[in-house]
């Protein structure tokens, strides 16, 4: 029984921003099918009453303080930056409305 | 009458005043240069390690405390999923279902009736980058400086039933957002940002009818304007047949009216997971308490102590309130022994009056509490006339200074003296006889006139109460 279809791939796909060619979908499809249905092992547990993890780590508040530390210069934090203006990042225009 | 009751919720998102950015160190600073302010995880770089900032945590807790909150003992963070250029690691590390605070309240009045919104979550975030759309439309540059700016959102139930209910609900968060000292909440800088939900139904029916969202709400009067449109425009639709369409519409100032932005086709999809990078919170009794002791006495409890302990009237008390610089303004005023109704009455004619022709603050001018308290008192004592104490007040609130000092510079003093005053007097009179017959005659209007030649002759210095009985006086004479 098949738990994924190709339009789930496709759609997923489309949110991560990535196209796939036909072949390529097809064998993602089948992965994916395996993978969730290597998770699905998990559902024998019975997890009645246990909190669902949600950090790997069994570790509670890991904070710093507000303390200003330096930033990168301008030219630094801009250098992976195709297209510059104005100190800027230059990005196709987004449209408000 | 409508037969249309208006259902209305609203998102506020307001930016954490943190010395520095939610998850790195960089800057938390409005209005620096363009990407100035960033470093490897804020711009997202691969690998790197963010650490929650514990000041913005005890911001979020006080705003939540603030607004009558249950603070959860236990929360994380989630990551956000969307793609867009304000945004370098194409995720927002966000609050999904354990927010900060839950179940709050804010209690506002609108003519006369109080009323109690609900706060249905309040949660901690960080802000994306700016966008600046070029205007030759070649594209938009991108400021990386406010990204993991930490902001709360907080999210109130639909409990409002107008716009003007809205504007109340905004008005009276910024007030307490003010007071415990967590945000600049200045709209005009981004520190504080509204969308509104809005949706009508018929009076009776249970279910809520189709809402929309607004955006682009730049200002309070804003939102209550777009409201105020949305609510007629949904009417329009339903009582000519017509199905309401879930979607996002934009606020025009320009045309008053919402345009079309986005319908419901394009709904989001945001993969919320937990976040791995970030160790999740446990918030103890402790924790909130020392938080609770930090509270300062809130805008309504003050507004209640005006009113009860110094006789002002409700009116005055929610005026003075409203803003806290106002309202501390007042406070150390009065200290100085002025007496409270008559710095109010400063405070909210010719101060007011000063600040919104100018767009400015209490705290922008150099007018000082105590110089106020000393004007107010100079008038009390009988030392200057109210008409003085408008022209050194306007000196006051201009240069700054020591009222005591401007009066004697400039030779404001009231001249209270009856010898001194009928000897000024005695040539205004003598040249407005007939004024005086006509007063005599039973043209009460004249006495008016005559004190204002008096006045005028004196170039306002006159007691005017001495100047009327002078007058009178000499009335009665002839």
């Amino acid at each position: 029984m098949s738990r994924i279809n190709e339009e789930q791939v496709k759609y997923v796909a489309h949110l991560a921003r990535l196209s796939f060619t036909d072949e390529e979908i097809k064998t993602f499809t089948t992965q994916l099918d395996d993978i969730i249905g290597f998770a699905e092992q998990l559902n024998e547990l019975d997890t009645e009453g246990v909190e669902p993890t949600t950090h790997v780590l069994d570790m509670y508040n890991v904070m710093r303080d507000d303390v200003v530390e330096p930033s990168l210069p301008r030219e630094e934090a801009l250098k992976n930056a195709p297209v510059q203006e104005d100190g800027q990042v230059k990005v196709p225009q987004i449209m408000e409305a | 009458m409508s037969n249309f009751e208006t259902i209305i919720g609203l998102e506020v998102h307001v930016e954490l005043k943190t010395k520095t950015k939610i998850f790195c160190g960089c800057a938390n600073e409005f209005g620096a240069p363009p990407n100035t302010h960033t470093c490897p995880i804020c711009l997202g770089h691969p690998g790197v390690l963010p650490v929650l900032n514990r000041t913005a945590v005890d911001y979020a807790m006080k705003a939540a405390l603030a607004l009558n909150c249950e603070i959860s003992r236990d929360t994380k963070f989630d990551r956000k999923n969307y793609f867009y250029p304000d945004n370098p690691k194409a995720y927002q590390i966000s609050q999904f279902d354990q927010p900060i605070g839950r179940n709050g309240y804010i209690e506002i009045e609108v003519d006369g009736v109080k009323k109690r919104i609900g706060v249905h979550r309040l949660h901690l975030e960080e802000d994306a980058g700016k966008l600046n759309h070029l205007e030759n439309g070649t594209g938009s540059l991108v400021d990386f400086n406010r990204v993991g700016t930490p902001l709360i959102e907080i999210v109130s139930e639909a409990d409002m039933r107008s716009p003007q209910e809205a504007y109340a609900y905004l008005e009276k968060l910024k007030a307490i957002m003010q007071y415990i000292d967590v945000s600049d909440v200045k709209m005009e800088e981004g520190s504080l940002r509204c969308d509104a939900n809005i949706s009508i139904r018929p009076y009776g029916q249970k279910e809520f009818g189709t809402k929309t969202e607004l955006k682009n709400l730049n200002s309070f009067t804003f939102v209550e304007k777009g409201l105020a449109y949305e609510e007629k425009r949904q009417e329009k639709i339903l009582l000519s047949g017509g199905k309401i369409e879930q979607e996002t519409r934009r606020y025009s100032d320009a045309t008053k009216t919402t345009t079309l932005m986005r319908g419901k086709e394009g709904s989001d999809d945001y993969r919320y997971f937990p976040e791995p990078d970030i160790i999740k919170l446990k918030i103890d009794q402790d924790w909130i308490d020392r938080i609770k002791a930090e509270i300062p006495e809130l805008p309504d409890a003050r507004k209640k102590r005006y009113v009860e302990e110094l006789g002002l009237p409700e009116y005055d008390a929610m005026v003075l309130t409203q803003a806290k610089t106002m309202s501390d303004f007042f406070e150390s005023a009065i200290s100085s022994g002025a007496d409270p109704k008559l710095v109010a009455n400063w405070l909210m004619g010719d101060v007011s009056a000063y600040l919104n022709s100018n767009y400015k603050t209490i705290d922008e001018v150099p007018l000082t509490p105590e110089a106020l308290a000393k004007l107010v008192q100079l008038i009390e004592k009988g030392t200057i006339s109210s008409k003085i104490a408008k022209k050194v007040f306007k000196t006051l609130i201009l240069e700054g200074g020591d009222p005591e000092e401007i009066v004697k510079a400039k030779g404001l003093v009231q001249i209270s003296d009856e010898g001194a005053l009928r000897e000024m007097m005695a040539p205004v009179l003598e040249a407005n006889k007939q004024s005086m017959i006509d007063y005599k005659n039973g043209k009460d209007r004249a006495l008016g006139f005559l004190v204002g030649q008096v006045m005028k002759q004196s170039h306002g210095k006159a007691n005017p109460k001495m100047v009327n009985k002078i007058i009178l006086d000499e009335i009665n004479k002839l």
